[in-house]
């Protein structure tokens, strides 16, 4: 239970869409943190939403079920 | 002289005044601790902007019940949002239908969109602006795409029967664009309900935020690969390509929007909605009666539009006999503070259809935060004039 958390990241179309991401997630109980696109992943300075690891498959669902593409999703 | 008496505001129609007191709050806020760019940047001031403008999104398509909040885009005002809707989806050889009582803000790139080959029809409305869904109906042939009809006459306030019109499109396969300019914020409005396609809105009239914000939602009918931006430019998004993008609302949203006033407008319609639009549509309503009733008992003053608060908004279009709408006006102005609007109001087919063209009206548009009081001060001035 205390082990070191590992996470994930989603990335999407536009920050547009991981802020709404972030939104449905919370809304559906899910733990979710905004955080820059790591540098050694994509040039764009966008943002991209982290999540607990074990959850991606739950958060991609909850996603996809209100429409946000999942461009990428990457363990950190 | 005037300084003295204290200022009457009747032209909410133009842009309401004053604004709620937590509108105003959220600009200073915004202002002083957030002032970032939103989706440009990934650092955390960045983000919270990104936050409050997503909010935004999300309140204007909980006003109208639409589920969906990157349908929501952003312009600088109703009249980008339906140059937007028009432009990008009629071509040549498309039909749409429209009212005699629309804005210019319709008119005008409808009446350009012809010189490119679309045709359009203009359904004549009753003198007091009542528009018949039958006539519409008559109007469809095989090219129509869309009728587009504003909610409410910005010049008498008449509604527009948008629940039924709407059941008419969904029955032939039109698309249904609807400027809420004089009704979003005062009046329920449900996308799904009344099968709007393309709801247009303005964010500084009856939704009581800033000049220099609205959007255009765009229902899941609408196929958005056929449907062209105005613009083309930065999004903040997929910065590596040369090419617009095609995923909304990014498509439709180049260059920095206007979070300031968007950080105003999600302040706005939250007061909105915690109001209630059932409150602020009775306040306006008692008002607009109140008003009417005022108006009705002075001999010299002859009134537009249905003259029964139950078939309008709150605004109200008249002259009196024997001065033209600006010598009105200009009394009220200078002599009682009484600021209202006069002469055609961007309308001119509304006012030939009322049969007021070219002079026009002298134009109160109440808002939620009149009083009886100052109407009861207006008629006493008017009687004074008349
Ligand atoms: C019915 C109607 N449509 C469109 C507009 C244009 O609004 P805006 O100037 O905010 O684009 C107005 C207001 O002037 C209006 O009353």
């Amino acid at each position: 239970m205390n082990a070191k958390r590992s996470y994930a990241i989603l990335l999407f179309l536009s920050a547009n869409h991981a802020l709404r991401a972030e939104k449905v997630l919370l809304d559906s109980g899910i733990a979710c943190k905004l955080i820059p696109v790591p540098k050694d992943i994509s040039s764009e300075c966008g943002i991209c939403v982290r999540i607990l690891k074990t959850e991606t498959q739950k958060s991609v669902a909850e996603l996809t079920n209100h429409k946000l593409l999942v461009t990428k999703c990457i363990n950190i | 002289m005037t300084n003295l008496i204290k200022k009457i505001y009747f032209d909410n129609a133009a842009t309401s005044w004053p604004k709620p007191d937590c509108v105003v709050q959220a600009v200073t806020d915004f202002t002083q601790n957030i002032g970032s760019n939103p989706g440009r940047s990934g650092h955390s001031a960045s983000v919270k902007s990104g936050r409050i403008v997503y909010a935004a999104r999300e309140s204007i398509a909980r006003l109208f019940n639409f589920a969906d909040p990157l349908r929501v885009i952003f312009t600088s005002n109703i009249t980008e949002a339906l140059n937007l809707a028009l432009k990008g989806l009629l071509k040549s050889g498309d039909h749409v239908i429209t009212s005699s009582m629309e804005h210019n803000s319709m008119m005008r790139p409808m009446r350009q969109l012809e010189k490119h080959g679309i045709e359009m029809t203009v359904v004549n409305c009753e003198q007091n602006g009542c528009l018949d869904p039958a006539d519409l109906s008559r109007s469809v042939k095989s090219t129509t795409k869309m009728i587009a009809l504003n909610h409410a006459s910005n010049v008498t306030g008449t509604l527009l029967p948008i629940h039924e019109v709407g059941k008419i499109c969904t029955d032939y396969g039109l698309l249904f664009l609807v400027d809420t300019a004089q009704t979003a914020g005062a009046f329920p409005i449900d996308m799904e309900e009344d099968h709007i396609d393309l709801l247009a809105f303005t964010g500084h009239k009856s939704l009581y935020g800033l000049s220099g914000t609205g959007g255009l939602i765009i229902g899941d009918r609408v196929d958005v690969e056929n449907f062209l931006p105005l613009k083309e430019g930065g999004t903040g998004s997929r910065s590596e390509e040369e090419f617009q993008p095609i995923f909304l609302p990014d498509k439709f949203e180049s260059g920095t929007l206007n979070f300031t006033g968007l950080a105003a407008l999600n302040a706005s319609v939250n007061w909105v909605r915690d109001t209630g639009i059932e409150n602020i549509r009775r306040h306006e309503t008692e008002l607009t009666k109140h008003l009417l009733s005022g108006l009705k008992s002075i001999p010299k003053i002859k009134l537009y539009g249905p003259i029964n608060e139950n078939f309008q908004t709150a605004t109200v279009s008249f002259n009196l006999n024997n001065l033209l709408p600006s010598e009105t006006g200009l009394i009220l102005d200078e002599k009682f503070n009484i600021l209202c609007r006069i002469g055609l109001h961007c309308a001119p087919a509304a006012h030939k259809t009322v049969g007021t063209f070219p002079t026009g009206t002298v134009r109160f548009g109440l808002g939620y935060f009149n009083s009886k009081a100052e109407i009861n001060q207006a008629i006493k001035a008017l009687e004074a004039i008349s």
